[in-house]
């Protein structure tokens, strides 16, 4: 941001991942399990929280541990640090539902390599003090629930006529008549939603900068 | 222990279950690097290269962590030797073939945190698969990658001529491109039987 001065407040710092630098629209990181687990919703919030998780936790654990970390080595212990936690996650899910467990399959223990966690690790985490690293790592693990879901919903409704399938709250959108159109659900489905919404937030973007240039033109 | 076939293996992961356009694995090199055909085919044979020996280490880890019962730390160990070989397998290059290390330069150390090579060690360990079938199961991803690679940029130096729309350039529409080449890869499934 070039119109800002001085260090970021906090507020600043927490809505950023939100949606100005939201790790999956605007910097196009983590698209891999993004694509991968949006074919139900539930597997949305599932791979949200548990990257929320481990953004937090790797966040607090690499600030704190900083100034020890020599300049060197210090992506190999970013990524011994959030193998642990992703660790932890894989067995608590595995204990918490094991059917969400399979339905997710490899992606959980795939969070090691997403690219937001390490990015954040590098970019903030070693630079800022524990509690401003904690606050950026909920932002954007927010933001990345936020994209996952505006995903997920899109696809489980179109493919499957649903809305939190497999679980207590199912909630079915048209009716018995609904053909599903299954190609959501599968594989090019994700390709397409992720593109489309691509395309409708630049279309967002360009209109709201032709606005601003108008009122700064009158 | 698994007893499916060795050609099935290979062209179950080279066209069927492509890694990229059917699991999803790897995309952020799928995206980046896919604009011309000559760096694609790089990155692709650097990808295979790195698969290969991940596959040998991956089967290496769990042999030893079963031997002593810590199937815990398998991620992590997986992660930390894939790494480690990377690296190893870098200074190798540069040592003995530095026309290799020329051609696959930046993209080697880029491959530590593409999802495709970890993700490969962990389904092979799921799989049970032996020796012989991990590095055909290897082979076969890495062909894949590479397959998708040169398609996708075959298509997006066509693109360049093309009048796209403005706010569709760039990542958009390579998304779309992208569910249209699954979508055709949705055609080969059974072929592996």
């Amino acid at each position: 941001m070039s119109d800002q001065q001085g260090p970021p407040s906090s507020m600043d710092v927490f809505l950023r991942g939100l949606w100005q630098e939201n790790p999956v629209f605007v910097m196009l990181l983590g698209t891999c399990p993004t694509l991968a687990v949006t074919n139900k919703v539930i597997n949305c919030f599932a791979m949200g929280v548990s990257v929320m998780f481990v953004l937090v936790m790797s966040g607090l654990l690499i600030s704190l541990l900083r100034s020890f970390i020599p300049k060197q080595v210090r992506i190999a212990s970013f990524i011994i640090i959030i193998a642990t936690f992703v660790t932890i996650v894989d067995y608590a899910i595995q204990s918490i539902s094991l059917d969400l467990y399979d339905s997710l399959g490899a992606f959980i223990q795939l969070i090691v390599v997403n690219c937001i966690i390490l990015g954040r690790a590098e970019a903030f985490a070693s630079k800022n003090g524990p509690a401003k690293s904690m606050l950026d790592a909920v932002g954007m693990g927010l933001g990345f629930t936020f994209a996952l879901l505006c995903l997920g919903v899109i696809r489980e409704a179109l493919g499957n006529g649903t809305l939190m399938m497999d679980t207590p709250f199912e909630i079915s959108l048209f009716g018995p008549n609904f053909a599903p159109w299954s190609i959501m659900i599968l594989p090019p489905g994700g390709f397409f939603v992720l593109g489309l919404e691509l395309i409708l937030f630049a279309w967002l973007r360009k209109r709201r900068e032709q606005r601003r240039a108008q009122t700064a033109q009158a | 222990m698994n007893t499916e076939s060795l050609p099935s293996i290979f062209i179950n992961t080279l066209i069927v279950n492509n890694f990229v356009l059917s699991m999803f694995l790897g995309i952020c090199p799928f995206l980046g690097v896919s604009s011309k055909k000559e760096t694609a085919t790089r990155m692709g044979v650097a990808v295979t290269f790195v698969l290969l020996v991940s596959s040998v280490c991956a089967y290496g880890i769990n042999i030893v962590l079963n031997y002593i019962g810590a199937p815990y730390l398998t991620l992590i160990c997986y992660i930390a030797v894939i790494a480690a070989a990377v690296q190893l397998v870098e200074m190798v290059i540069k040592k003995y073939s530095p026309a290799l290390f020329r051609a696959l330069g930046i993209f080697l150390p880029l491959i530590t945190t593409n999802c495709a090579i970890l993700g490969l060690a962990l389904f092979q360990t799921q799989k049970g698969y032996n020796f012989v079938q991990c590095l055909v199961y290897a082979l076969g991803a890495g062909g894949g990658f590479t397959l998708a690679l040169i398609i996708m940029a075959g298509m997006r130096e066509k693109l360049e001529l093309a009048d796209v729309p403005d706010i569709a350039q760039g990542a958009a529409i390579t998304l779309i491109l992208a569910g249209i080449l699954s979508l055709a890869f949705m055609g080969f499934a059974g072929l592996g039987g």
